[in-house]
């Protein structure tokens, strides 16, 4: 009997775990990635049969393998996820995450190649520079938002374009920055590179250990200040924050120049990261097209459910079945955006992933309610033979 | 006067794809589901129906008949894709613009992914023309002629037939009144034996039907009938949000919202036959930002006062009644 009322109990503990809030929303993001991987496992089963599960093993591990690489390309979507995330919490979706990273870029860049500075300074001039561009792409759209009621998710998109289109004639137009035989900028002096952390056969620099700390540092804002109250206040009911006397106006720019200065950290780390890649770095080429990694940044800002802590692990996953798929599409011949289709079906899935998995989790309730019921029956059958063996006695 | 007939030539295969996605932004938002995946419905169109012409290539069939299939495609695939949408809005209750925007990433992954596979390009390539020099008879009604029945494509006409069946549908129907009664009080509506949630499928069905088509529009009228991943409608389903929004919810304001936007995009891309631009000098690239400026512009202008349907993006809820 003191054996069962202590499973019991451990399983009234076990229960409440998996009903706190943390735990269905990582349960829930767990069942998105299986359905997203489920479906880039039947494309792949679709377009060659014969490769598909080693490919997918591929897909799944082969990041592993290169490490370093992971935490290389994480940073700036760790930057770009923390960004989306963090206007998130406040009810903000900042799909402009993509324009406010090339802005970041593009300063972090002007400073790399126009400034002489002295060694050991410059590049932290070139990371400010990144995120006062980020800051000013994010600012407008914030204070739109703010002043005159402009929906953020338009205004952001087009100022993507606008930023996009800027940055390239900006860069075509400066003479001492663009190369024009090689149609993309020069390459920046080592001085404004980020320092390497040395890991061999790998271009992991000093930027994922920025990140990070940023993300500790956004976490503790968000949960420890007045500020971050404030701002999760707003996102929960606009309405009820400002009638208790939150200043609505201030907390919407501000939210949006840091979700902007963010963005902008993003594509400094990832213009002045040093590599041995060549093209992915160091340099920037005006194609007109929009840069992917601000849109991945709300991937990874949903799949970490907007919690800062949650986006450094959602963006190294991310990372990595990138990685991964880069080595399916060398090995195997799959082309690399399987990854992309794989990442897109998990976000549809994520957006109502809460509701699905309390039905697996009601699913699960009934079936352990019937278990104890079975178990009641049991105890109290076994206590009735007691009984009768006791009067019989 | 050369010029003024060019650009109006140009502007209204540019102005369809904008007035037909518009449209069906505002049957979606105005049943009260927010459409942010128009973008993504709209590459969805287009690729689908890029890729039946392309399979009718070999065929010797009249081109314009060979477009008629292609907008069928593209309207069934618009109305299947944006069927993901509904399901996640209206039946799993989920975040709209979080389940847009993922549909908005998915199809370019996968046109990419399709056209990589099967023709080691970027997107689909189509040589069928569908440009009209001149239409029999009208074309030669002095100054209407040139104006709207030269150097077209039969998409123009079709999209002002599709703008008026629209407002018919809209403002004349028992069907367009419940419909607009559910993104401004669905419990209301709901109470007088209206069903919330077959309206809403419907509202966004229709959205995704008007873009489908329009981005097989765009394909048509603005990129030969090619599509590409990269690239894909440019925007496109955006500004034609930015345009509902302008148009403030009404189909005949939409109408001209469209015109307008379409007028900045061509002037954008004429300079060049523009004497008075050309002379100015200005960079190109100043006028390719135009549309996207002025949308800003007009967006700043319009927001103070403009009335959403005041249930949108609200996951209706029986119990909250």
């Amino acid at each position: 009997m003191q054996n069962n009322k202590n499973s019991s109990k451990l399983k009234m503990q076990a229960s409440r775990i998996m009903k706190s809030k943390g735990m269905g929303s990582f349960t829930a993001t767990l069942l998105a990635i299986l359905l997203g991987l489920l479906f880039g496992f039947i494309v792949m089963l679709i377009a060659s049969p014969a490769n598909s599960f080693n490919g997918f093993l591929t897909m799944l591990t082969g990041g592993f393998g290169r490490l370093g690489d992971v935490f290389y390309f994480a940073t700036p979507i760790l930057m770009t996820g923390l960004s989306v995330g963090f206007a998130f919490k406040m009810g903000l979706f900042n799909i402009g995450a993509s324009g406010q990273y090339t802005f970041g870029m593009f300063f972090a860049l002007y400073v790399g190649m126009m400034w002489k500075l002295p060694t050991g300074i410059h590049w932290i001039a070139c990371i400010l520079a990144g995120m006062i561009g980020g800051m000013l792409w994010g600012f407008i759209p914030g204070l739109l938002k703010a002043t005159m009621n402009v929906n953020e998710v338009i205004t952001s998109i087009m100022f993507n374009y606008i930023g996009m289109y800027l940055v390239d004639m900006f860069v075509t137009n400066n003479a001492s920055m663009y190369v024009p035989n090689l149609t993309r900028t020069g390459y920046l002096p080592t001085t404004a590179q980020l320092p390497s952390l040395g890991v061999p056969n790998s271009n992991v620099n000093v930027s994922v250990i920025l990140a990070i700390v940023i993300a500790i540092i956004l976490y503790i804002v968000l949960n420890k200040t007045t500020f971050g109250y404030e701002l999760k206040a707003t996102g929960f009911n606009k309405h009820a924050s400002k009638y208790a006397g939150m200043n609505d106006t201030r907390n919407t720019i501000l939210t949006m120049i840091i979700a902007g200065g963010l963005a902008g950290l993003g594509g400094a780390f990832a213009i002045l990261a040093p590599t041995g890649i060549t093209g992915s770095s160091m340099t920037y080429e005006p194609i007109n097209v929009i840069a992917a990694n601000g849109f991945n940044g709300i991937a990874v800002a949903l799949l970490g459910s907007s919690n800062p802590v949650g986006i450094i692990f959602s963006a190294l996953f991310v990372s990595h079945i990138q990685r991964g798929g880069t080595q399916v599409s060398s090995f195997f011949g799959y082309k690399p955006e399987i990854i992309d289709v794989v990442i897109a079906v998990i976000i549809y899935f994520s957006a109502f992933a809460m509701i699905m998995s309390s039905a697996v989790g009601r699913l699960l309730k009934k079936r352990s309610r019937k278990e104890a019921v079975k178990e009641l029956e049991q105890t109290l059958s076994s206590e009735d033979d007691s009984l009768k063996e006791k009067t019989e006695v | 006067m050369d010029v003024i007939i060019y650009l109006i030539q140009n502007m209204l295969p540019v102005a369809i794809p904008l007035l037909l996605v518009a449209l069906g932004g505002m049957f979606s938002e105005r049943s009260g589901i927010v459409n942010i995946a128009l973008e993504g419905i709209m590459l969805f169109g287009a690729f689908f129906g890029c890729l039946s012409v392309y399979f009718m290539k070999g065929l010797t069939i009249d081109p314009q008949l060979i477009l008629l299939i292609g907008m069928v495609v593209a309207a069934v695939a618009g109305i299947l894709y944006s069927m993901l949408l509904s399901f996640a809005a209206v039946n799993m209750k989920a975040d709209q613009t979080i389940s847009g925007t993922a549909l908005n990433m998915f199809i370019p992954a996968v046109t990419l992914l399709f056209c990589k596979m099967k023709f080691n390009s970027d997107g689909i390539t189509n040589s069928t023309k569908f440009y009209i020099q001149k239409v029999p008879v009208l074309s030669d009604i002095p100054v209407l002629g040139p104006l709207f029945f030269q150097k077209t494509y039969i998409t123009v006409y079709i999209g002002i037939l599709f703008l008026l069946l629209a407002i018919f549908v809209f403002y004349k129907t028992k069907f367009g009144l419940r419909l607009r009664a559910c993104g401004e009080h669905p419990q209301a509506a709901d109470s007088v034996g209206i069903n919330v949630y077959r309206m809403r499928h419907s509202g966004v069905a229709i959205s995704g039907f008007l873009g489908g088509i329009g981005g097989f529009f765009y394909s048509v009228g603005v990129m030969d009938a090619n599509v590409n991943g990269h690239t894909g409608v440019a925007g496109f389903g955006f500004l034609a949000l930015a345009v509902m929004i302008f148009g403030q919810w009404k189909p005949v304001q939409i109408f001209f919202a469209a015109l307008f936007f379409a007028f900045l995009r061509t002037l954008a891309y004429s300079v060049a036959l523009i004497p008075f631009l050309n002379s100015l000098n200005i960079d190109q690239t100043y006028y390719k930002m135009l549309p996207y400026v002025a949308t800003m512009l007009v967006l700043i202008f319009t927001s103070r006062k403009s009335r959403a349907p005041k249930a949108e993006g609200i996951p209706y809820d029986k119990s909250k009644r």
